[in-house]
């Protein structure tokens, strides 16, 4: 589903972000890629939808090879993607409800059709009550769960998710984990970033650590 | 298909709620200066082809004409009530006036004899030079064009300054456009770099910009022509009081209504052009990091 193979990631200025990754997530898996700040996590993230591209390896994404794909073919592999980001990337001028709806604005989903999803979404991370509230009066766990309901209404085949539990008390993290645990449960293969280890070994899931730009 | 429509659909509203009534105000008032000038000149050409049409005809007598000849052909031409005004020019006035020409009198002296014949300068409203060319004792007649011809260069000059003038301001539309685009890129940022982050397409985000600058330059276009309109209304209510004073019921006219629809479809035109460089070069400039 996700394959890194022997990927560096040099920024221009000469730091090494990413030295040597390889690594492969199966389809239906959940994985939790941990290591410090400033490890790497977030820039292997970013080479997934292509906001960043590698200087070397390649990063297969659902049988394509992102390092080599076009500039117009970008927003095709990010709409089968979820992602998830550590500052929720919320659009405070717009309810809750046209937050969710965005992603579907620009597929060709019918209005109808797409409301009935954007709302179900909502009732799977437990805010489909607050849909005419605006971001702004959520709390952030309750942000972070709009950006999840955004980023599964679509229905993608792959979650990834950088830090979406950085700020968020013990209750309110576990509480987002459920929810991705859940989600792959039904079969979307989940991939999130975390820094915190003790949350991360409740789960008994397999644990990806970043360090030093390779995976340990 | 439908999906297509919808997003065009979705597009043009987002858009059209963007049109700004000041920013569509002045390109209007940019665009209501040529348009007003081309109607003007529309409007003046018919006064100025009449004008055109009353020129001066001289008619050159055959020079074996005798002295009776020559005064029955001036009172025919005086009994004419076609002519406005008749004026007899003897061969020997001629001659005197073309020695006074610098350089031409010894060429004349050198002649001997006086070639010139004698000739009639009348003035008539009807093109009536051929039927005087037929008329006894006429040898060649010749209608003064030079009036048709300086009004004609006149309007050309005007024409080219109505050009010029249409050429700047349409891309001082262009620059307006632009410049709206890129403050509400600019503005919308965060929108478009989620958008981006969640699979919009370049196009799909341009498209409410297309719409926004196609519009703007389309209801700028009809503003200009309320401009004009209205300004051809203010002027006509003085012109009828000066026109009736001369007998005649000359107005201004409005642009004919196929040179309207072409100043709204320009403009609407260079608001799209503008709107597509701003979006080309600022949108592309914006990528999720």
């Amino acid at each position: 589903m996700v394959s890194f193979s022997a990927v560096a990631k040099r920024y221009p200025g000469g730091q090494e972000a990413l030295k040597d990754v390889s690594f492969s997530l199966e389809a239906g898996e959940l994985a939790f890629l941990t290591g410090r700040s400033g490890a790497g996590k977030s820039t292997l993230l970013k080479l997934i939808p292509a906001i960043e591209r590698p200087s070397a390896g390649s990063v297969v994404v659902n049988g394509q090879n992102v390092a080599s794909l076009k500039r117009a073919a970008i927003p095709y592999l990010r709409r089968n993607l979820g992602l998830v980001f550590q500052d929720q990337k919320l659009l405070y001028d717009r309810s809750v409800f046209d937050n969710v709806m965005l992603p579907l604005a620009f597929s060709a989903q019918a209005p109808k059709e797409a409301a009935r999803r954007a709302r179900a979404a909502l009732d799977k991370v437990g805010l489909l009550g607050r849909e005419k509230a605006n971001p702004i009066q959520l709390s952030g766990g309750e942000q972070q769960r709009v950006a999840i309901a955004r980023a599964v209404v679509n229905r993608p085949a792959i979650l990834v998710a950088d830090e979406p539990t950085a700020n968020l008390d013990a209750e309110s993290a576990a509480r987002i984990l459920e929810i991705f645990v859940a989600f792959n449960q039904v079969g979307v293969t989940v991939l999130i970033a975390s820094h915190d280890r003790t949350l991360v070994e409740r789960y008994g899931k397999r644990v990806l650590r970043l360090e030093g730009g390779r995976i340990a | 298909m439908i999906a297509w429509l919808r997003h065009h659909g979705q597009a043009l509203r987002l858009g059209s709620r963007k049109v700004s009534v000041l920013n569509a105000l002045v390109i209007g008032i940019a665009l209501s200066l040529p348009a007003a000038g081309t109607a003007l000149i529309e409007s003046l050409r018919p006064a100025g082809e009449r004008l055109a049409l009353e020129p001066r005809i001289s008619l050159f007598v055959a020079p074996q004409a005798r002295r009776a000849e020559v005064e029955a052909l001036g009172a025919r031409l005086r009994a004419d009530r076609r002519i406005a005004s008749v004026r007899f020019v003897p061969r020997e006035e001629a001659l005197k006036e073309m020695s006074e020409v610098q350089g031409l009198s010894e060429v004349i002296g050198a002649l001997g004899r006086n070639p010139l014949p004698d000739a009639f300068v009348v003035t008539s409203k009807q093109d009536i030079a051929g039927e005087l060319a037929k008329l006894p004792g006429v040898a060649h007649v010749q209608a003064d064009a030079a009036w048709a011809r300086r009004l004609a260069a006149a309007a050309a000059i005007a024409q080219l300054g109505v050009a010029v003038l249409a050429a700047l301001l349409g891309a001082a539309l262009v620059a307006v456009t632009f410049n709206t685009i890129r403050l509400q890129i600019l503005t919308q940022r965060d929108e478009i770099e989620v958008s981006k982050l969640l699979g919009a397409t370049d196009s799909f985000i341009g498209r409410p910009f297309y719409y926004l600058g196609l519009l703007q330059g389309l209801v700028g276009g009809v503003v200009a022509l309320a401009i004009v309109g209205a300004v051809l209304g203010l002027l006509n209510r003085e012109v009828r009081v000066l026109a009736e004073s001369y007998g005649s019921n000359f107005r201004f006219a409005f642009l004919p209504l196929s040179e309207a629809g072409l100043v709204v479809l320009l403009a609407a035109v260079l608001g799209w052009l503008g709107a597509w460089l701003s979006v080309h070069r600022h949108l592309r400039a914006i990528e999720p990091r």
